[in-house]
């Protein structure tokens, strides 16, 4: 990233994240560019993020949402996103067609929650229903049946080179591509 | 032997044919990539998956099914054709419940070379996600419908070369689906073996061997190592040599 | 209840057993236990010595043959946009909730059920259902409240009224082929008097071309057949009227049954074939009887079978395969599937069912209109059929006009007549738009009323369906629209996929939840199929929408939601200058990003 961090002029470019049903898989992936994040840190910096603990969203220039959108808070949280990023982007299989957490789609998501809490002996007998909890979608949905998304990197997760090559094509305008070396979906 | 008697062009690149070859065959020899998924070399031309639609002197054709012929000048290569062979391959993904990071076929799979190879990075459509159950019910051999393309190259191999006719295409438009030829439906109840053609053709992760998946651990694997248009050229390229 | 074994037995028996008798097999069996049980597939598929796979491959193809108990009287009510027009849909709901029944299922004692269906061919005399296969026509509220009690009242169908089942010609223009008075075994004896050659030259003379739409020149055709290498050669009558309002080849079936046999003796005896075929759309189970009656007549008379008229060596006789609802076989590599017994799945072509078609013998595939239009030739000579319609078009064309008018039915025309003449003598008036030649064809609007059918301007198979100024041309579109993704036979992967995303994506527009990027969706997609599918039904799935899109386009646009777009402007900068001269900067001066 040394080419736009010679060009101080520009502002700092804000990102968001946030791992929706996601296992913070591709967050770590993020994190394994290691060093590479003092450079990005010269000219980027970051929003609504497990890395700041910031909890809601300002506008911002790119959003990366890892996992998919399996419940009420999920949906609320890429909403916001959507509504503050000029750039959504949906990292991981998960986020891109529901993954590993659809896998549940199949199923009734009542049969679920009863085998999961009702059945269980003695212990609890009902669902919880605190308003607190968020409820579950009937299934899993990828981010971009929710939202409208501008760019998908898939990976379970995305290797570090291929999130910090395409972040990099992002930050400096240019199309975002990954060789068959960086593109994989497992 | 003259070279336009006997020679196609594939993207202005003469490839010469031997009579009774077809677009794809005589481009694969010739170490042309044509992207392909029904196509088997052992096989009757099928022509169902379309990956191969290319346009031949101005129409479009399926190059597994048309013969060459002298004088054809083909299109493979062209941004339309690249875009709509992405297409098809989402409309396969989203049809069925390809979830690759949990598939052993992974790194093997053909779809998700072709996949690659058109640079999809989203199935894009909205997703069917249909209920297929899986049949583990014999020893040797494990088949996950949710993985299947349709290419009934499992039906081919069993019908044509195996003698057994154990797998069947039924159903029309979007509900259609494999089945096995058993009373109960389940593969452990056929005579099907690990040795048979069809355990060894599924270029998806469908019909799977047991106890071998990861042989070769993930990023290590065929298409892992090198695209598959590559992989068809290098080939292709060896075999001359 | 019969014997499901005995049944089967007796089947198979009538079909010699012949695996390519399947589908025949099948449909006759289902006409007696009502539905193709487990137990009954075993038993065929035992009988046939083929796997129960393939009887199932069969069952699940086709629309009439039933996995599941659909009752004793199974009702399907037609499913076509002119149906719909005529109030179709409300009759069908009334129906259901009446029976108490849900779509598709069978009532809890097993005696009926209800569904839809894709057209039936009685356009000018709907809304129709059929019932066991049999047609009823002009249902009302009054009528369908009447069925309801006779199935309630478990009243066989021969009791039911006579008039429920009355079929109308309605004939309403006829010109040189309806008008014309046909002597019985005259197109024959025209035809053994010009000899195999003299009919093949009089073909070429007539410049007839195929009346399915393609416009296939018959006499190449035919040589073509003659010329192929191989000994047995076939005649097969494509009957499969199935492409949504159309209905002309019904009436020729009805009225005009012995010029069509005729007719495919003429080819038979041009290409030296001694075998027919005639492939009947399920949908017209109920012409059957008659159309084996006129057979049974015809080889008593000499016009079938062995020394056709007298002639040494005019041996020709005809065979009636009923199809079980699947309009991909009209497409004529499916329709010889079909006639194997198996799945209607188009072949990869070429070869070409001249050289390789009903078990891999030359074959000749015409149109029911064609064929009877062969025996105009022989009698008339090629060369005054050629003299009548356009340059490129030769002869008349029947139309099936339905929908909007006055006088909906039957009407033959020169080629080359505007659409408006159409319009005008069928009584059509306020008219928005004329769906030609069904769903696959193409969609008129006013200011092109002034074209000419015929296959160098506006080409058609027969369909001629009109649309009044109150008609919502989006709903027609998603109405064809779904009519494609129920019949795509799954073979190839654009149109099987294809065609229902294309559905789905309308019925988010219908929903009142589609954008732009719904129509942008279906303008890639129409185009995919157009340019990827295996045959003529994925290539031409798209046509509705995109031919709606661009001449209705508002009938799309008050559906789409306004959000999900970005402005090209930055609005709230674009008011900069106003809120500095009026000295404002309110909450109201400024315009916030959409939510």
């Amino acid at each position: 990233m040394s080419e736009s961090a010679e060009t101080p002029a520009l502002p700092k470019v804000r990102i968001a994240t946030t791992s929706l049903a996601g296992c913070f898989g591709c967050h770590m992936s993020f994190l394994d560019i290691d060093e590479r994040i003092l450079d990005l840190m010269k000219i980027a910096e970051f929003d609504r993020s497990p890395i700041t603990d910031i909890k809601h969203c300002s506008p911002c220039d790119i959003a990366l949402i890892e996992g998919g959108v399996c419940n009420a808070e999920n949906a609320h949280v890429l909403r916001e996103m959507r509504a503050n990023a000029k750039i959504l982007v949906a990292i991981g299989a998960c986020a891109i067609n529901g993954g590993l957490p659809a896998m549940r789609n199949r199923l009734d998501v009542g049969d679920i929650l009863n085998e999961v809490y009702r059945d269980l002996d003695g212990v609890q007998s009902h669902v919880p229903n605190d308003p607190e909890l968020p409820l579950l979608f009937d299934k899993v949905y990828p981010v971009n049946e929710v939202v409208r998304v501008d760019y998908f990197i898939p990976g379970c997760p995305p290797s570090a080179d291929a999130i910090w090559k395409y972040l990099n094509d992002l930050i400096l305008g240019r199309m975002p591509r990954l060789d068959h070396s960086l593109l994989h979906y497992d | 032997m003259s070279g336009t008697e006997t020679a196609i062009v594939v993207d202005e690149i003469p490839v010469p044919f031997k009579p009774g070859q077809t677009i794809l065959e005589a481009a694969l020899e010739a170490g042309v990539y044509i992207p392909h998924l029904c196509a088997h070399p052992e096989f009757a031309p099928h022509g169902s998956c379309k990956l191969c639609t290319v346009i031949v002197n101005g129409r479009n054709a399926s190059a597994c099914t048309l013969k060459a012929a002298a004088g054809q000048e083909i299109e493979v290569d062209t941004p339309d054709l690249h875009a709509y062979r992405r297409t098809l391959v989402q409309m396969l993904f989203v049809e069925g419940n390809h979830f690759c990071p949990g598939c052993e076929k992974s790194g093997n799979c053909q779809l998700q070379a072709l996949a690659y190879d058109s640079e999809m990075m989203t199935p894009h459509f909205v997703e069917f996600y249909p209920h297929r159950p899986v049949d583990a019910s014999h020893p040797d051999v494990l088949i996950d419908f949710n993985r299947c393309i349709q290419c009934e190259l499992c039906v081919r191999a069993s019908r044509d070369v195996d003698g057994k006719s154990i797998f069947a295409l039924v159903g029309r438009g979007m509900a259609s689906h494999i089945v096995v030829n058993s009373p109960s439906g389940k593969l452990g109840d056929t005579n099907f073996s690990v040795a048979d053609k069809a355990a060894h053709v599924c270029p998806v992760g469908a019909i799977l061997i047991k106890r071998v998946g990861y042989a070769v651990p993930i990023g290590e694997r065929r298409y892992d190592l090198e695209a598959i248009s590559e992989e068809a050229s290098r080939c292709a390229g060896e075999e001359v040599r | 209840m019969s014997d499901t074994s005995e049944v089967v037995l007796q089947a198979l028996e009538r079909r010699r057993a012949e695996p390519t008798q399947l589908l025949q097999i099948l449909r006759e069996v289902q006409e007696e236990l009502d539905w193709i049980s487990p137990e009954t597939t075993h038993s065929v598929a035992a009988g046939l010595g083929i796997p129960a796979t393939q009887v199932e491959s069969v069952v699940q193809f086709y629309s009439f043959l039933y996995e599941q108990p659909r009752g004793r009287y199974r009702i399907l009510v037609s499913d076509n946009i002119t149906d719909r027009m005529l109030g179709s849909l409300t009759l069908f709901e009334h129906m259901l909730k009446r029976l108490k029944l849900r779509r598709a299922e069978a009532s809890a004692d097993g005696a009926v059920s209800v569904d839809l269906t894709s057209c039936t061919g009685m356009c000018d005399q709907g809304p129709a259902l059929l019932v066991n296969n049999r047609p009823v026509t002009r249902l009302t509220a009054r009528r369908v409240d009447e069925i309801c009690d006779l199935v309630r009242g478990d009243v066989p169908l021969a009791e039911w009224p006579a008039d429920y089942f009355r079929v109308e010609d309605n004939i309403r223009r006829a010109d040189a082929l309806l008008g014309s008075r046909y002597e019985p075994g005259s197109g024959l004896r025209a035809a053994i008097a010009l000899g195999r050659q003299g009919m093949l030259d009089e073909m070429k003379r007539s410049n007839l071309r195929g009346r399915g739409g393609a416009g296939f020149a018959t006499a190449v055709k035919w040589e073509s057949c003659r010329n192929a290498p191989g000994a047995e050669r076939y005649i097969v009558c494509n009957a499969d009227e199935g492409e949504p309002g159309t209905f002309k080849d019904r009436v020729l079936l009805t009225s005009f049954a012995e010029r069509i046999f005729e007719g495919m003796a003429i080819a038979g005896f041009t290409v030296g074939a001694a075998n027919g075929l005639l492939y009947l759309r399920g949908e017209y189970r109920y012409l059957l009887e008659p159309l084996e009656a006129k057979l049974e007549s015809m080889r008593r008379d000499r016009r079938l079978g062995a020394s056709i008229c007298g002639a040494q060596g005019f041996d020709f006789d005809i065979e009636i395969h009923l199809g079980a609802g699947a309009y991909i076989c009209g497409e004529e590599s499916a329709l010889i599937e079909s006639l194997e017994g198996k799945p209607g799945k188009p072949r990869i072509r070429p070869p070409f069912p001249v050289t390789a078609g009903y078990l891999g013998k030359p074959t000749v595939v015409n149109n029911v209109e064609t064929l009877v239009e062969a025996t105009v030739v022989a009698l008339q000579g090629g060369r005054i059929f050629a003299g009548h319609g356009t340059r490129h078009s030769a002869g008349t064309k029947i139309l099936s006009v339905s929908g909007d008018c006055a006088r909906p039915g039957i009407y033959e025309y020169p080629f080359g007549v505007r659409v408006e003449q159409v319009l005008k003598d069928c009584g059509a008036a306020d008219v928005v738009a004329v769906q030609i030649s069904g769903p696959s064809g193409i969609c008129l609007t006013p200011d092109e009323f002034r074209r000419h059918i015929a296959f160098e301007d506006v080409p058609t198979a027969g369909a001629f369906m009109i649309f009044g100024k109150e008609r919502d041309l989006f709903e027609v579109a998603r109405n064809f629209t779904y009519f494609f993704a129920h019949e795509s036979c799954g073979f190839c992967t654009p149109c099987r996929v294809g065609t229902t995303l294309m559905r789905d994506a309308l019925d988010k527009i219908a929903d009142g939840r589609g954008s732009r990027y719904e129509i942008n969706e279906l303008m890639r997609l129409a185009e995919l199929l157009r340019r990827t599918s295996h045959c003529g039904l994925g290539q031409t799935a798209g046509n509705p929408v995109r031919d709606t899109w661009l001449k209705f386009r508002p009938a799309y646009e008050r559906r789409l939601i306004r959000g999900d777009f970005d402005p090209a402007v930055d609005l709230d900068a674009a008011l900069t200058r106003a809120r500095e001269i009026a000295g404002r900067d309110d909450a109201g001066a400024h315009i916030g990003a959409e939510q």
